[in-house]
Parts: C-alpha cells; structure tokens; sequence
C-alpha cells in the first residue's frame, strides 16, 4: 500500500464507515421501548448493537490512525454534524415501524454486496471487520426482506404505509451509489469500496422484492446527497444533542 | 400471533431443552426471534420451534393413574449397577 497520505485517507474513511453504523444504530435504538411487540423489540435493538458495535470497530481502528489525536469516544461524542459524514438517509427519523423496515431493507441490500467488497480491501484491517459484519448483516437482510414482504403483502394500511415509506426513502438511495474524491482515491489503492459497481445488483435485488411484496417500484425523479460532505439533514443536530448530550454537559464524565 | 415453544441445545449438553416461549406470525419468524430473544449471549447452538397448541401435555388429573404407581416400585431402578467410568452422559 502506497504510504504517502493513505493513512490520514484510510482514517477519514473508516471514520465515515463508522459514522453510517453509529447514526443508524442509533436510529434503531430508538425503538427500545416503543416497538410493536415484545419479541421484534428485542430483535430491532439486537440489530441497533450490532450497528453500534460495527462503529465501535471503525471508530477504533481511526482512532489507532490518528497517532493518539482521538478516541474512539472522542470521534463519537465530540464532533458536530459538519464533522459527521454519514449518509442522509441513515439519520432520518425512525418514523413508523414500515418506515424503518423500509430503510433497513434498502440499507441492508447495500451491505450484503459493500461487505463482501470491503473484505477484499487491501487494508487489513477493514477487511476484517468487513468478514466479521457480513454475518450479521446477512441475518438483518432475511428481517427486513420478510417484513417487507409481510407488510406488503399485507393489510391495506400496511401496503399503504410501506409504499409511503419506500417512495420517502428512494431519493436518498442515490448517495450510496456515488465517491467523492476521498473514496475515488482509496478505490485506486484497492482499500475502499467503489459502491458504484453495486448499483446495478442492488437495484435488481430490491426491485425484486419490492414486487414479491406487491409493492410498485419508486420512480426515482428525485435524488439528495450531501452527507459524504457534511451536509445534513436538520434531524442529524437533534439526533447528536441526544446521543451526546452526556460528554457535552459533563465534558470528560466517566461511567 | 401464535405462541411458539423454544428449544436449545447448549454447547454442553447433548439434548434440546426448553427455554421458553414467544410470540411469531410463522415458524420462520419464531426461529428469528427465538435466535435474538434466546440465544444472544451465546446460549446454544442449535434451535428447535414447536407451536405450543402441538405439544399434548398431561394434566393434573392424571396424577394418581400417571404417576403414583410408580412410588413403590424401586426395584424398576437400576441402582444396584456399577457404571464403567468411560460411560458419560448418563
């Protein structure tokens, strides 16, 4: 691996990777006391851990890079939404329960082909993490195709609300899809992910589904982007005044 | 929902025991939530499903012709057996 700059690029990169888990997990603990029944409960906040421990991995190994300049809770609790890269839609309010089933799919469908990519980079150290995620995300992938199917092909009111969902949800799809210059180079080094090249196999996948569940495909006229940069949403703020909310009132407090 | 019977099988032991029971729309989702509300801190290794409305259970009524008799029988025990050490599991 060429050592000139890749250390300070992989560093960005793995913090951007675990800023997608840490804001999504984060999302689905909110579920903790407000899902539909006992049993999916636990099942939703399961998946919110093993996204918040994926961040854990990706915020430890920027840390490791940053030659002792940040922590792993450092990088978590103390940077602002301008700082934070993840992408949009992984910040969006929970919303109702077909809503997040809605994003989990389009998100997990992303995974199932980002991870086994990721497990070839040439950066060790992702490549491991990567091995270690696409297990669970595989079992997350079997969830959320079986509700959205569920849903779907359910009731009236679940159609209807699905449907809502996915067609609120697509236009945030696009992001996932794109590099910015940062990941441009990482792809050339063989560490990063050109996400671009998964395009295709994800459309297809979900598009199947989505028919299985009776659902109509999303038109896609619209598309938003800007987390890569640090534009957010106006929900990321509110998110990060909570999940911070304790290192920020008592800078330094410990458990 | 029906309610679903949960069984595992521990790295230890050689046999499915019953842990508890939850609530799926089918089979499938009950081995799901069976695996994250049952399994989470590595308690077993192999999950079984039944419906609970399958298992026939015996009542209390059945005691005295169930289970009385066999008070006074003790020679149906074979306690009188030394066991070879290699033999484990018993």
């Amino acid at each position: 691996m060429p050592e000139k700059n890749s250390k300070t690029l992989i560093q960005q990169y793995a913090t951007r990777l675990g800023d997608d888990s840490l804001i999504l997990g984060h999302r689905l603990s909110e579920w903790c006391g407000n899902a539909p029944f006992l049993e999916e409960e636990i099942a939703l906040t399961n998946v919110a851990l093993d996204y918040i421990g994926r961040a854990r991995f990706f915020y430890g190994y920027a840390a490791e890079l940053s030659n002792g300049t940040q922590t792993e809770d450092s990088i978590a609790y103390l940077r602002d939404c301008r700082q934070y890269q993840n992408f949009l839609i992984n910040e969006l309010p929970r919303g109702n329960f077909a809503y997040t089933i809605a994003r989990q799919l389009i998100i997990d469908i992303f995974y199932s082909h980002f991870l086994p990519r990721l497990i070839q980079s040439k950066d060790e150290t992702l490549s491991a993490i990567a091995e270690k995620a696409i297990k669970e995300t595989q079992y997350h992938l079997k969830r959320s195709t079986d509700w959205t199917i569920c849903l779907g092909d359910g009731s009236e009111e679940s159609h209807i609300k699905i449907q809502t969902a996915f067609e609120e949800l697509w236009g945030y799809t696009d992001e996932m899809f794109s590099l910015d210059h940062l990941e441009e180079q990482l792809v050339s080094q063989g560490v990063a992910v050109d996400t671009k090249k998964i395009k295709n196999t994800w459309k297809d996948q979900i598009e199947d589904i989505l028919t299985k569940a009776t659902l109509t495909i999303p038109r896609g006229e619209w598309g938003v982007s800007g987390g890569r940069e640090g534009y957010h949403t106006e929900h990321l703020g509110h998110l990060l005044s909570d999940l911070q909310y304790m290192q920020r009132t008592y800078p330094g407090l410990k458990w | 929902m029906a309610l679903f019977e949960v069984f595992l099988r521990s790295k230890r032991s050689l046999d499915h025991k019953h842990v508890g029971s939850l609530h799926a729309n089918d089979h499938q989702q009950a081995l799901h939530y069976a695996r994250d509300c049952y399994i989470r801190r590595s308690e077993g290794i192999s999950i079984w499903i039944v419906k609970s409305e399958d298992i026939v259970a015996s009542q209390e009524d059945d005691s005295p012709s169930f289970y009385d008799p066999m008070d006074d029988k003790p020679y149906r025990h074979p306690s009188f057996y030394k066991l070879p050490k290699e033999i484990s599991n018993m």
